[in-house]
């Protein structure tokens, strides 16, 4: 697999996105509107809560990434007014506040996902193109009772997984990996993701923990497999897809 | 006064106090002794002013004015008791006259009381007598002069008078009865009030004597308690400016007493040992934090500038950019390790707390882990099964054992056979119930940490020698610590013989409400 950051590979949905970054650092603003044009999606920008309010109101975005300290309105507050309205376009929040309570304040206040500064940009796409998926779909993939990538089914009513048709026997943490992966299929998800979404930690564990309940969880649904389905995503993380 | 016997490191034990000491102060030989004066007097008033303003001289002007009352009601009533008892028995005796003198004169007839009279005015030191006929003749008595119509009504009467066999012609009280006798006679026996009087004015004078006394004495034992209390604050006040001019060396002065001042200023001290502790520990982390973050910055630096220096092709570039993301996030975390045990230490995380079940996390922790050490060939058990509830923040927590466990998982060889399986593991992780304390225990068979080592051990971005080739921040067993201390518990590091057992020691919560306990499971 190519080793690129920002090539296409990190994309993974299947549409162009537009976004709306407020920032008030300008050159953060304008690095992170190129690195999402360089995969396709088109990113316009605003440089202060007030600005950044009157554009969310009329333009047709599919997601926000807020700061969450800006001039003449904070984050927060803008998150607020904009739900306030009845604006329920997703938004992630950005912060170099990152403690836990921080993070729960920020999606209390009407925000979708939260992202302590400094982050890697792989991270903040494949949050924001989960976000934006999750929207689209008007959260539709939970409804799905069984999720389906190529010939593996996870029926989540009866935590019962085959591969071509046998049974995988999967440990309940196993499990819930499996179908955080397959709810997000054909999109990238990232370690960080997993520890939040599956083990409910927001601490670096320092170490490669997830990657070993990965390879295991890749030995069980792939070994034996020609087609591999779970893919790790250089510099990024994992997807699970069916490239035929 | 023994106010600099106990001066412990005081940097300024010898600064003068600017007490109305004034003339001390003098000026180098050569100055003539006439300029230095109008100075020495303005510091001789504002010293004065400084004391009067002083809260001890106003308590003992107070006090002074307080006792003074006092003390003059007490001799008022002192003064008037006295005259009522005096004035009590002149009564008693003059009736008794009175009484007496009637009997002679019933008996004896007005012959016998002129006797009687005679007999008893010639005695010295008597009462005074007096009597008369209806017309106001005088019959007897010792009595020269007196006020006209004294006699004209018959009871008690304060009059002024003049003896018989008395030279001088000042005039004289006395507290007379007059009395009247069958057959128009008058009778008046009285006795000189002079004694009471001298008494009066020798009470009111030692009073006016004794209030003197006490004003000035009051005054200056107020002004030498003042000024004694006054060096004292002032030389607290001088060492707590030295001290907050940055050297927190300096203590205050304890004088051994055990008085007001001294617990003040034992509580002072133990404040700035808090203070200096802080302060070295702040020095310290900076000055790990310099050489810790330093290091990578440097690496960071260099590898950029030989990258700029020396790659040709698009991989080597590659290459220097990834090393360059790869050592930036080992920064990144250490960073937020750093403010994670920041945090803690202040106890800012106390406010999210909430009840949870310990062994929960234990089993959580262990489960994200296992693989890891199973990867590495290694036996991990898992002992947690009672509920262990603690108050607390469950991620902290979480994080702290994942640490420990890591840190196991990181320092444990790997058995070069398999052992068997009933023997121990080469990781246990527990949780347990030991009274009023949860015990959670990551126990592994590495090589331990010697005991000297241990407390160092917690310390942060400490990492011992033989560790220093193994990844990491070093800052793993500092947030333990520091999580376990938020908890109001403690990390302890024991001998596992072999290898390292690390316990967080919290207390444990009241069964009850339980909230926020959401396994994962």
């Amino acid at each position: 697999m190519a080793a690129s950051l920002a090539g296409d590979d990190l994309r993974s949905s299947d549409r162009a996105m537009r976004l709306l970054i407020i920032e008030d650092d300008r050159p953060a603003a304008d690095y992170l509107a190129k690195a999402f044009k360089e995969v396709g999606h088109i990113a316009d920008l605003a440089g202060d809560g007030e600005d950044g309010l009157a554009q969310a109101q009329d333009g047709n975005y599919d997601i926000l990434i807020v700061d969450r300290m800006l001039p003449r309105m904070d984050g927060l507050t803008m998150i607020g007014r904009l739900r306030e309205q009845g604006i329920q376009t997703p938004a992630l929040i950005l912060s170099a506040l990152g403690q836990v309570d921080d993070r729960v304040k920020g999606l209390r206040a009407g925000g979708d996902d939260y992202l302590a500064k400094p982050y890697a940009f792989a991270e903040l796409l494949a949050r924001v193109e989960v976000l934006a998926r999750r929207s689209q779909s008007g959260g539709g993939r939970n409804e799905e009772m069984v999720y389906r990538v190529g010939d593996l089914e996870l029926d989540r009513l009866s935590h019962r997984v085959t591969r071509g048709g046998e049974e995988v026997i999967l440990q309940p943490r196993e499990f819930r990996l499996l179908e955080y992966l397959m709810k997000h299929a054909g999109q990238v998800v990232t370690r960080t993701m997993l520890l939040e979404n599956v083990w409910d930690y927001h601490f670096d564990p320092q170490t490669n923990v997830i990657d070993v309940h990965v390879s295991r969880l890749r030995s069980k649904i792939d070994k034996g497999f020609e087609q591999a389905l779970l893919h790790t995503v250089r510099g990024a993380g994992y997807m699970i897809r069916d490239e035929r | 006064m023994s106010d600099s016997t106990a001066i412990v490191r005081t940097s300024l034990g010898a600064a003068p106090a600017s007490l109305p000491e004034g003339p001390r102060r003098r000026g180098p030989a050569a100055m003539p002794a006439g300029a230095e004066q109008p100075g020495r007097w303005r510091s001789a008033l504002s010293s004065i002013g400084k004391l009067a303003r002083t809260t001890v001289f106003k308590l003992t002007l107070v006090y002074l004015t307080v006792f003074a009352l006092f003390a003059v009601l007490l001799l008022g009533y002192f003064a008037w008791t006295t005259q009522r008892l005096i004035t009590d028995q002149i009564v008693a005796t003059v009736d008794a006259e009175i009484t007496g003198l009637a009997e002679q004169y019933r008996q004896g007839g007005i012959r016998r009381l002129v006797i009687a009279v005679d007999n008893r005015s010639r005695r010295a030191g008597s009462n005074i007598y007096l009597l008369t006929t209806f017309n106001g003749q005088v019959l007897s008595g010792n009595i020269g002069s007196l006020p006209s119509g004294t006699m004209a009504n018959t009871g008690w009467v304060e009059t002024a008078y003049n003896r018989l066999d008395e030279q001088d012609t000042g005039a004289h009280f006395a507290l007379a009865r007059v009395f009247q006798l069958p057959g128009g006679f008058r009778l008046m026996v009285g006795r000189d009030l002079e004694e009471r009087a001298r008494l009066n004015q020798v009470i009111w004078s030692a009073g006016r004597w004794s209030a003197a006394i006490v004003v000035v004495l009051g005054l200056a034992g107020g002004f030498f308690l003042t000024r004694r209390v006054l060096k004292r604050v002032d030389a607290m006040t001088d060492t707590t400016r030295t001290i907050m001019t940055g050297d927190l060396s300096g203590r205050l002065p304890v004088s051994g007493t055990g008085d007001e001042l001294d617990r003040l200023a034992e509580n002072l001290n133990s404040m700035l040992e808090r203070i200096e502790a802080l302060m070295h520990g702040l020095k310290e982390v900076s000055d790990n934090i310099a050489h810790d973050l330093r290091t990578p910055l440097t690496r960071l630096r260099n590898r950029s500038e030989e990258a700029l220096r020396s790659a040709r092709s698009e991989p080597e570039y590659r290459a220097a950019l990834e090393s360059t993301i790869e050592e930036s996030d080992g920064l990144i975390r250490t960073f937020n390790a750093l403010l994670m045990i920041a945090r803690a230490e202040s106890g800012q995380a106390r406010a999210n707390m909430s009840d949870f079940d310990a062994a929960d996390s234990v089993r959580d922790i262990a489960e994200l882990y296992e693989p890891l050490a199973e990867d590495k060939g290694l036996t991990l058990r898992v002992e947690a099964g009672a509920e262990a509830l603690v108050h607390g923040s469950r991620e902290l927590l979480s994080q702290a054992l994942a640490n420990l466990l890591d840190n196991a998982i990181k320092y444990t060889v790997p058995p070069p056979a398999p052992r068997d399986e009933g023997g121990p593991p080469d990781i246990l992780v527990r949780a347990a119930v030991e009274g009023e304390r949860v015990v959670l225990s990551v126990g592994d068979r590495g090589p331990g940490i010697p005991p000297e080592d241990r407390s160092r051990a917690v310390e942060r971005f400490v990492r011992l020698e033989e560790s220093r080739s193994a990844p990491g921040s070093g800052l793993g067993l500092s947030l333990a610590a520091a999580v376990a201390r938020l908890h109001g518990g403690e990390l302890m590091l024991d001998d596992n013989g072999p290898g390292l057992n690390a316990s967080l020691v919290l207390p444990r919560a009241v069964a009850g409400a339980a909230a926020g306990a959401d396994s994962s499971l």
